[in-house]
């Protein structure tokens, strides 16, 4: 049950704004057009079931994505997002390894010349929103409660929500978690993984998933690289190994060491748009 | 846990299709997911009995196709079986690998069970 409305939606998803203790929408469920589409080639096999039945039975093929219906909602958050020449990021992690202190970092950097907006994804607490709200920019907090991750639907209403400028910023901070958020489209333009030199070099052979959806990978953390057993190249080497294409940047989100290099990159991408 | 999710989003796509075709009871579901989606079936299973509880899927089996993970070298051109979806090619030791198959996720068909007249 909601502690905040005594609703009792145990699984929903709730919105919350930082200093308004009254904002509080639930992330309802919507309509959605389902489509068919069709794969090519047939599958035939009979189950043997040793039960006897009843009535009549009929088989309904459906050949459906199980993932269709967030990822039809996605493509709709993607093209809101292109037709009105907002990029979308969205960050990835484990829990710790420096998504809100890398935006708390590179938003002063950015927000003067083009419009930074935050959508927050924690399973409880205002607290990262509160952080990013302290730096100025628009921010909505996702509790996902019991959810491991976003879904497009979350997203959706956040970013209803925002009220977001055109031609912006929007820094999307997933829940912290290798695993599930990787499966799950938001319509991002692009996906930012961020590891620290704290987690172990194999890490992206351990959670091959997250990194071969991945477009870029941001190594944090690395002032502390004098301190742990952490070989940049090797991990480097194993997150190409997953995924050929990925982009490599190495950060402290501390000492600000290696930011240039992102921001520079990021300017390039804003102004390819 | 992501396979609760899942189940619910299985389960709420079967539930509504079953209703489309006139509300039967679901009695069986097959899936096809790939050794490479990153979906535990065992795991899957398990949710999916806590997530269709007291819908008409609530007594559905599922049946689980597991095709294997195959790799095409995006440098030589051959095809071979993969685990991870990192891979080297066993011709000309590339790293470019694509992953051609094993990341299906898909709801194939379900069976409806018409109450008998
Ligand atoms: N030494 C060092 N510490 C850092 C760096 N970046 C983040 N931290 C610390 O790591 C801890 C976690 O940072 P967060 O930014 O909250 O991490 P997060 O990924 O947003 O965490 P969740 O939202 O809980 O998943 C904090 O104590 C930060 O101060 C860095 O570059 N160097
Ligand atoms: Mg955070
Ligand atoms: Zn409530
Ligand atoms: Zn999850
Ligand atoms: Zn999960
Ligand atoms: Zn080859």
């Amino acid at each position: 049950m909601c502690d905040t409305c005594g609703c009792s939606t145990d699984s929903g998803a709730v919105l919350r704004k930082p200093g308004m203790t009254d904002y509080h929408i639930h992330v309802g469920a919507t309509g959605h057009g389902d489509t068919d589409h069709h794969h090519e080639g047939d599958h035939n096999h009979t189950h043997e079931h040793d039960h006897t039945h009843k009535g009549k039975i009929r088989t309904i093929a459906l050949e459906q994505d199980v993932l269709q219906k967030n990822n039809l909602l996605a493509e709709r958050n993607r093209g809101y997002f292109e037709a009105r020449n907002i990029l979308a990021l969205n960050f990835l992690s484990s829990p710790g390894s420096g998504k809100t202190s890398f935006l708390e970092k590179i938003i002063p950097l950015l927000h003067q010349q083009v419009p930074v907006s935050v959508i927050e994804g924690d399973q409880q607490t205002t607290n990262d929103a509160d952080r990013i709200h302290a730096l100025g920019v628009p921010v909505i907090q996702i509790n996902t409660g019991s959810g491991c991750h976003l879904d497009a639907l979350m997203v959706n209403s956040a970013m209803k929500a925002l009220e977001l400028q055109d031609n912006s910023l929007l820094c999307i901070e997933n829940v912290g978690n290798l695993v599930c958020p990787a499966m799950f489209d938001l319509g991002e333009a692009l996906k930012v993984v961020i590891i620290s030199v704290t987690e172990g070099d194999d890490k992206p052979l351990k959670y091959p998933t997250m990194f071969h959806e991945a477009d870029l990978c941001i190594l944090n953390k690395i002032d502390l690289l004098p301190y742990v057993d952490f070989d940049v190249r090797t991990c480097r080497e194993n997150a190409m190994r997953v995924n050929h294409h990925l982009e490599w940047f190495e950060v402290s989100a501390k000492t600000g060491e290696g930011l240039g290099v992102w921001q520079e990159w990021i300017e390039n991408k804003l102004r390819q748009r | 846990m992501h396979e609760m999710s899942i189940a619910l989003s299985i389960v709420e796509t079967v539930v509504s299709k079953a209703l489309e075709e006139g509300n039967g009871r679901i009695s069986s579901i097959d899936l096809l997911i790939g050794k490479l989606a990153g979906i535990e079936p065992q795991s899957l299973k398990f949710c999916f009995s806590a997530a269709a509880k007291g819908t008409s899927a609530e007594e559905a089996l599922l049946f689980i196709d597991e095709p294997e993970g195959l790799g095409e070298c995006g440098d030589c051109g051959k095809r071979f079986p993969v685990s991870f979806y990192y891979a080297e090619c066993p011709e000309c030791r590339s790293l470019r690998v694509n992953i051609v198959s094993g990341k299906e996720f898909l709801i194939q068909s379900m069976t409806i069970e018409e109450e008998g007249e």
